[in-house]
Formats: structure tokens, sequence, C-alpha cells
């Protein structure tokens, strides 16, 4: 049983003077628990191919399953629906409610996927303060950092314990301290079974995965193991390079 | 250079002088001008060991030349060092040579060996997390020494990427 399953996806944008095929024939499953990667280089299909996955952009052919249901012929409202359950979904170009505080961005979502409210403001409350956010809670959006308003979106999608987190470049905007939490939180969550498709420039990011599927040109050129290798000191480890 | 001219010989075979301008063009200035006697003494011990083997071709009014060419277990020891994940210095690298001249082999083409080196970066920058997140705080010098190898790996990855745009 595969958590999602894409069969020879497509994506042609035709609103423009040309049709641009963004995404050509993607197959690709992932298994419950798996920490995917997705690099590539800008405009090889990345972003068009999360969003396709979380339903937030239309397929132009192929078939999505996710949790061994069929998603893609689904109406805007069912998925929707869909979505609030199951997805965790963190944009490049992050989009916090901006009217509501910083804490109730973060719980929405688990209020939505039908958490009660003493659930869900444990929920804000422990991934606020995974990333060093606790303080800013109270704030709006448009009070923070382009790094704080980042974390808040991660807290956000992880707030529903969805089936698949979908994050498009979520430490983009991060400086070194700050990825340090957001690869920790990663790494826990991961450990504790959340399944995660992820692209990511960042290669401390993408090196957490279980695995790395490489776009290029719209379609997949590589789709591998990262290997676990040898631990010792940083003398030995990087000496050895 | 031994596996540099094993590579060049898998393409065709050649003498001495042919390969040391089948470098020149396909390095340009990425390598240094080889020196004539040096390919000389790198074929002879390639010969030695079995990699290469030469026949004497004969030309009107010149003395013969020597024509190498690939043999099985040349072929097999090029197929190693192609395959193998390069360790060591950046800049121009051993990954680079197999990069530049991979086609010339047949063994694996651009796009395969760059993926297989982005993954192999991965794995050693997933070490280096592993080792970052063991590593105290205190050990101020050490962490400084795991996030330079950290910056190293990341730039070589955007450099695979431009690679990747340019070449595949
Ligand atoms: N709404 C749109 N209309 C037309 N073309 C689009 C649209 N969105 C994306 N594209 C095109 O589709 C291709 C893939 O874009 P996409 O945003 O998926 O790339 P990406 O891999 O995420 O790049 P980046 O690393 O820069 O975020 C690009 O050529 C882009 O110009
Ligand atoms: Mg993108």
């Amino acid at each position: 049983m595969s958590v999602i399953k894409a069969v020879n996806l497509v994506k042609i944008y035709s609103g423009g003077a040309v049709p641009v095929p963004a995404v050509r024939g993607v197959d690709l499953q992932v298994e419950p628990g798996e920490f995917v990667a997705i690099m590539g280089p800008s405009g090889s299909g990345k972003s068009t191919l999360v969003h396709m996955l979380g339903g937030l952009d239309a397929r132009t052919s192929g078939e999505i399953w996710l949790d061994d249901k069929r998603v893609d012929t689904l109406s805007e409202s069912a998925w929707a629906l869909l979505r609030r359950k199951k997805i965790g979904f963190v944009f490049q170009f992050f989009n916090l409610v901006a009217n509501m505080t910083v804490a109730d961005n973060v719980e929405l979502p688990a209020l939505l996927a039908g958490a009660s409210p003493r659930e869900a403001r444990e929920r804000r409350q422990n991934l606020l303060g995974a990333l060093n956010l606790s303080e800013r809670a109270d704030a709006a959006p448009g009070q923070l950092s382009g790094g704080e308003q980042q974390r808040v979106a991660l807290a956000r999608a992880l707030a529903n314990q969805p089936s698949v987190l979908l994050a498009d470049e979520p430490t983009g905007n991060l400086d070194s301290r700050n990825t340090r939490d957001v690869l920790r939180l990663l790494t826990e969550v991961h450990k504790d079974g959340q399944t995660i498709i992820m692209v990511t420039h960042d290669a401390r990011v993408a090196a957490l995965a279980d695995r790395l599927v490489s776009l290029f040109d719209g379609a997949i050129v590589d789709d591998g193991r990262i290997a676990r290798r040898r631990t010792g000191t940083a003398g030995e480890v990087i000496d050895l390079r | 250079m031994r596996p540099h001219l094993l590579a060049l010989l898998a393409k065709e075979p050649a003498h001495g002088y042919e390969l040391k301008q089948a470098l020149e063009q396909t390095f340009g200035s990425a390598y240094p001008s080889p020196n004539i006697g040096q390919i000389y003494v790198t074929l002879g011990r390639l010969e030695k060991d079995g990699l290469v083997r030469a026949v004497d071709v004969e030309q009107s009014n010149r003395p013969n030349k020597k024509v190498y060419y690939l043999t099985a277990k040349g072929r097999e020891s090029l197929t190693t060092w192609v395959e193998e994940p390069t360790e060591g210095p950046r800049v121009r690298d051993e990954f680079f040579m197999k990069l530049v001249l991979a086609p010339l082999t047949g063994i694996a083409d651009r796009m395969a060996l760059i993926n297989r080196q982005r993954r192999h970066y991965l794995s050693l920058m997933s070490d280096l997390n592993d080792l970052l997140a063991r590593t105290p705080a205190a050990d101020r010098v050490a962490l400084l020494l795991i996030e330079g190898a950290m910056l190293h790996l990341q730039a070589d990855l955007e450099w695979l990427e431009r690679c990747q745009e340019d070449l595949a």
C-alpha cells in the first residue's frame, strides 16, 4: 500500500501563447513513512508536481492515488475536504492567513481536520516550541520575518498530522540556525512515521530524506535511495573525503 | 593520466601524438597541455600492465608508428574508474574528468554520472548531518569543520546542477 501514487502524470499549462509542458509523464509511488526529496533545476516542474499531488493544481492527464483511493477525478470541494484531513502543504511562497495570529494559523488546520480545541492547542504549542516561535504566537504573519513565516507555514502544515506532508522549499528563507530547528523537527516527525515529500535546493535538508527524485525538464531522470554510510568523529568522516 | 588515456582509447585506437591532441581538444584549457614524453611513458606502463596493446603500423618513407588499443582488461579498469564514486579535492577533480570523458567511453552517459554523484554527495551530507547532531556545542572547531564541509558539498551540488543544465 502506498500513501501517494502518481501514474503517468502530465501538466501542460495552456493559458499563454504557447502551451508549456511543465510535467511530462511522471510515475511516482511513495510508501508510508518514506521521506522523499525532490530536486532539480529551476523550471524543471517541481512545484507543479507537488501542487498536483496536493490537488492544488489540476492535472492535464494521468492518475493520482492517495491512500489507495483515486483522487485526480475528485471535484474541487471533495479535494478541499480531503486536504484538510490528509495533506499538509508548505508553499514555496508561504501563504498564511494575514488577519489571524500565528497561533490561530497553526491551530486552524487541526480544528478543520477534527481535532478538539485542546488537542489543537497542544499540538500548536509543541510545533511552535520546536521551531523556536513560541514568543511570536500572538503576532500577525505580516509582523514576522520571511524565515519566521516559513517556519509558521511548516508548523501549520503539520498541525493536522497529515497522511503526507508536501513541502515546496520549506527552508528557502532560513538562516543556518533556523534551518537547524527545521531539520530537527523534520527528523523528529519523520522518525514518528510522517510521510514527507519535499522539494528543496538545500542539500542539508535533502540529505535527511530516504530517497531522492531528480526532475529535469518535467521528467524524473533519477530515483534512488540516499545511502546512510559510516559514522565517526569529524576528523574521521571529513578526512576520509 | 592513466584512466584518461584509457578513456580516449575506448573511443578509438590511437598513437601517442593523437592522444595528446585529443586531450587538448577535449579539455581545452581545462587540462594542462600534456607532455608527449609523459604520454609515451604512461602508455608503456599501461602496456606492461596489459591494459593496452600496441600494433606497429607501417608508414611510407617514415619509421613505423605504434597504434595503441584497449584490451578487455583495460576496459574493465576503465569501467571501475568511471563507476566508483569519486572522492577527493574539487575543481578539476576525478569526477570532472569522468564527466568530460564519459561520452567517449560508452560506459555511462553524463546524466547517469551526474545523478549517481548527486546521490553520493547527499549521502556524504547525511553523514555530516548526523555528525553535526552528535557533536557537542563546546567542540567549536569541529563544528566549523563540519559546516565548512557542508558548504563545500552544497556548492558541489549546485555545480552538478549547472553541469546538468549545460551538458545533458
Ligand atoms: N501558471 C503557469 N502558467 C504557465 N506556465 C507555468 C505556470 N506555472 C509554471 N509554469 C511553467 O512551468 C514550468 C515548471 O514550473 P515550476 O514552477 O513547476 O518549476 P520549479 O521546478 O518549481 O522551479 P523553481 O525551482 O524555480 O521553483 C516552468 O517552465 C514554468 O515557467
Ligand atoms: Mg518551484
